[in-house]
């Protein structure tokens, strides 16, 4: 039976790839698309994990876990495996998925949809899952700790600055795609502002009101927020109170930063927590209403399989396919930060190692779904559409007329009168110039559930899926920020210890302000580029996510190799390989590239030679400085991560060598086998007959 | 298939999912908690009040949250 299920998978997977292959030269269908990564998807669960899990890693179903061990029905608690699966993918799912694919469809539909799905089923799913059953075995250890214990304390330093420096550009990056979905829009300005008051009320009501009824406060916020959408919408048509939320992107950007610096230091139970429940519900409620909408609805993707930006002139960002699309999507195909909360948080739920595959394999899979949902939202714009929204004034030009000539000359048809009609009917001025992805995305949601649901409403699911989005990247912001903030304490408690106590109020403060300050600073560079910033900055993230996600693959390689399953190391090592040769190549290209809409020292020497020169407009000359500043920063920095990331590898290297010649290597650090005695859980509490006893 | 039959299957589904979106929330966190609690017989068990200050603190004192 689970042979002919195998087949009948495998012959759908291939029928559709091959749909996808076949009709290169005229607009596909987004369901051949969904159809064949439900089948990746299937096939790669169903054998490869299942290999993975039984031979690679030895899954023990009879082995008890920490969960049952220290059960202490707070953060030990063993957990019924669909509702940790939810549980895990509501902390991996952040915005990440939706902003690389819409920005990596400027090579066409086919490259950014084929790593996905690979990246996925041989890289990312393995990497979470085989984090989340090493964490397990080992008491529900952090990836740092893992690091240390395993390769040494130069891994663990290593996995420490790597994810602090990834939050900081992370959330700079994100701020950003807030940043110009805002600009000059009062519906979502007013909109977006809306959401923190009503963050804090759903905070007071579960804090002072009616402690712990999560479900029904989230109701009232996810009812309220929506409420926000529609007001927004008053606003927009109110004369005065137009003006008032009409800003441009420096306040909006110090907005974002000040709101940061707030939330940073209020306590977490007003504006963190709460808004952290509204962004879960939205999140889940609308990647479940997106899919039902793109199988209703099986629009045409109109953007090409392949456009001739391969060749890296693209106007989104610079570099050619290889090795850039691999470096824009890493949240959906491999993501390292997932190594954080596979380890940590999730293992002390696994009531079974029986449930790794679906919870650590299972949940990275929907994950890549949503990527794949964002690059069929992206594509089946016009293409001409969606390169106006997502190119910055400073490569196409700031007028509109310019800008559709640039774009139209690209041979991508696209008109200011097109772009106006879309505009009005998304209840905007104008859509042109709005890099980051946000509005792209948001405006492809809105057509797809415009025509599903009712095409009459479609500015008011434009302006839903802005706020979506943004509820989503302030509550990553908020929870990133703090996250930093334990980080920088951890290493300057080493400096001076009062700095290191995390409830210290001059230790918050400082520490709190130092991280904001760090993402502000990069946040406000992205700002006054006239490129958009984007375009510097996403790179950038992806180069350091890949980094942490080889961090993680070498902890595992050094693990698997140590346990005696040397024979197996491939499963780990080479999505490691793949990720070094990428992140290397994008890293060098980044550094040393002469073309300045690549390399980023070319960029600071250009902009020097202008600025000298005394070609630049006043405005451009005044921000010269700073973005030559920051270019030659960002340049560091990358240089930077790829040292980093070689020495782990190397670290790593060492470890394994000194077992294979059998040298003495450091003691392995699972946890002692203890049998099982769980019964099997049900799904709700009412009825539980959890525990062992 | 009789009419109770389905009445009864939609009620089961709907129940499922409730419970199921209780759980992922922490909305029934505190009703685990106090089931755990009777078993293991250590003095009183926390205030729902406090059980939720306890665990949102502890949430958000590590990663629990990625991009």
């Amino acid at each position: 039976m689970n042979k002919i299920v195998g087949v009948l998978l495998a012959l759908g997977g291939a029928i559709a790839l091959g749909g996808i292959a076949l009709y290169r030269h005229e607009p596909i269908n987004a369901l051949w698309i969904v159809t064949a990564a439900v089948c990746v998807y299937a096939l790669g669960y169903r054998f490869y994990a299942a290999w993975v899990a039984a031979r690679v890693l030895s899954v023990d179903p009879s082995r008890a876990t920490p969960a049952e061990r220290y059960d202490n029905g707070r953060d030990f608690v063993p957990t019924h495996r669909w509702i940790a699966f939810g549980h895990h993918f509501a902390a991996i799912a952040g915005p990440g998925p939706l902003v690389g694919p819409t920005l990596a469809a400027q090579f066409g539909y086919l490259p950014g949809t084929l790593w996905i799905l690979v990246g996925a089923v041989l890289g990312g799913c393995v990497q979470d899952m085989t984090i989340l059953l090493l964490s397990t075995r080992r008491d529900g250890r952090s990836l740092g700790q893992m690091a240390r214990d395993e390769l040494g304390p130069f891994g663990g330093f290593a996995a420490l600055i790597g994810t602090l420096l990834i939050m900081i550009l992370l959330i700079a990056v994100l701020g950003l795609v807030v940043v110009n979905a805002m600009k000059h829009s009062p519906w979502s300005t007013a909109t977006i502002f809306a959401t923190v008051p009503v963050a804090m009320l759903v905070g007071v009501h579960l804090r002072r009101l009616r402690p712990g009824r999560i479900l029904e406060a989230s109701a009232l916020g996810v009812a309220l927020v929506l409420l926000a959408v529609l007001a927004g919408g008053w606003v927009d048509t109110h004369p005065q109170l137009r003006g008032v939320f009409d800003w441009s992107s420096l306040p909006l950007a110090g907005f974002v930063i000040g709101y940061g610096w707030i939330a940073a230091i209020l306590p977490v139970w007003l504006l963190l927590a709460p808004r952290d429940y509204l962004s879960t519900f939205l999140k889940l409620g609308t990647v479940a209403l997106l899919a039902v909408a793109i199988v209703l609805l099986h629009p045409q993707i109109k953007m090409p399989a392949l456009t001739s930006f391969v060749d890296g002139h693209g106007p989104l960002f610079g570099g050619k396919i290889f090795p850039f699309v691999f470096i824009t999507i890493a949240c959906g195909a491999v993501s390292g930060f997932h190594a954080l909360i596979a380890s940590g948080t999730t293992p002390k739920l696994i009531a079974s190692e029986a449930d790794v595959r679906l919870i650590g394999y299972g949940s990275m899979m929907l994950e890549s779904f949503v990527a794949i949902m964002a690059m069929i939202a992206a594509t089946l714009l016009d293409p001409g559409v969606f390169f106006a929204i997502n190119s910055g004034a400073g490569v196409v030009g700031s007028a509109p007329a310019a800008a559709v000539h640039t774009i139209s000359s690209w041979g991508f048809p696209v008109t200011v009168q097109q772009m106006q009609t879309l505009a009005h009917e998304m209840g905007e001025t104008t859509l042109f110039a709005r890099t980051g992805g946000a509005p792209s995305l948001a405006v492809g949601m809105a057509s797809i559930f415009g025509s599903t649901f009712g095409r009459g409403l479609l500015s008011v699911w434009y302006h839903f899926a802005i706020m979506f989005e943004a509820v989503f990247i302030l509550s990553t912001l908020d929870a990133g920020t703090r996250v930093g903030r334990f980080m920088l304490q951890d290493l300057l408690g080493h400096l001076y210890a009062p700095l290191g106590r995390t409830s210290w109020y001059p230790s918050v403060l400082f520490s709190s302000t130092l991280v904001v300050a760090g993402w502000g600073y990069f946040l406000y560079v992205g700002v006054i580029d006239p490129n958009g910033g984007v375009n510097i900055l996403w790179p950038l993230f992806g180069i350091a996510n890949q980094m942490l996600a080889a961090i993680a693959l070498s902890v595992a390689t050094g693990i698997l190799v140590k346990s005696g399953k040397a024979r197996y190391a491939a499963v780990t090592l080479l999505p490691l390989a793949w990720l070094a040769i990428v992140t290397t190549a994008a890293a060098w290209q980044k550094i040393m590239s002469a073309d300045p809409r690549i390399g980023l020292l070319a960029a600071a020497r250009s902009l020097a030679t202008h600025l000298a020169a005394g070609t630049l407009p006043a405005q451009a000359a005044a921000a010269a400085p700073q973005l030559i500043f920051n270019q030659r920063l960002d340049a560091w920095l990358t240089g930077i991560f790829t040292a980093v990331l070689w020495l782990v590898i190397l670290d790593m290297g060492r470890v394994c060598a000194r077992k294979l010649r059998g040298l003495p290597v450091s003691a392995p650090s699972e946890a002692p086998y203890q049998a099982a005695r769980l019964q099997p859980l049900a799904l709700s509490a009412g009825l539980s007959q959890e525990g062992g006893t | 298939m009789t009419v109770r039959n389905v009445r009864a299957a939609i009620g089961q589904t709907v129940a499922a999912t409730v419970g199921w979106l209780r759980a992922i929330s922490g909305d029934d966190a505190y009703e685990r908690y106090l089931i755990h609690h009777a078993r293991s017989h250590e003095g009183p068990p926390m205030s729902r009040r406090a059980f939720y200050e306890e665990r949102e603190k502890r949430k958000w004192s590590g990663v629990s949250r990625c991009c």
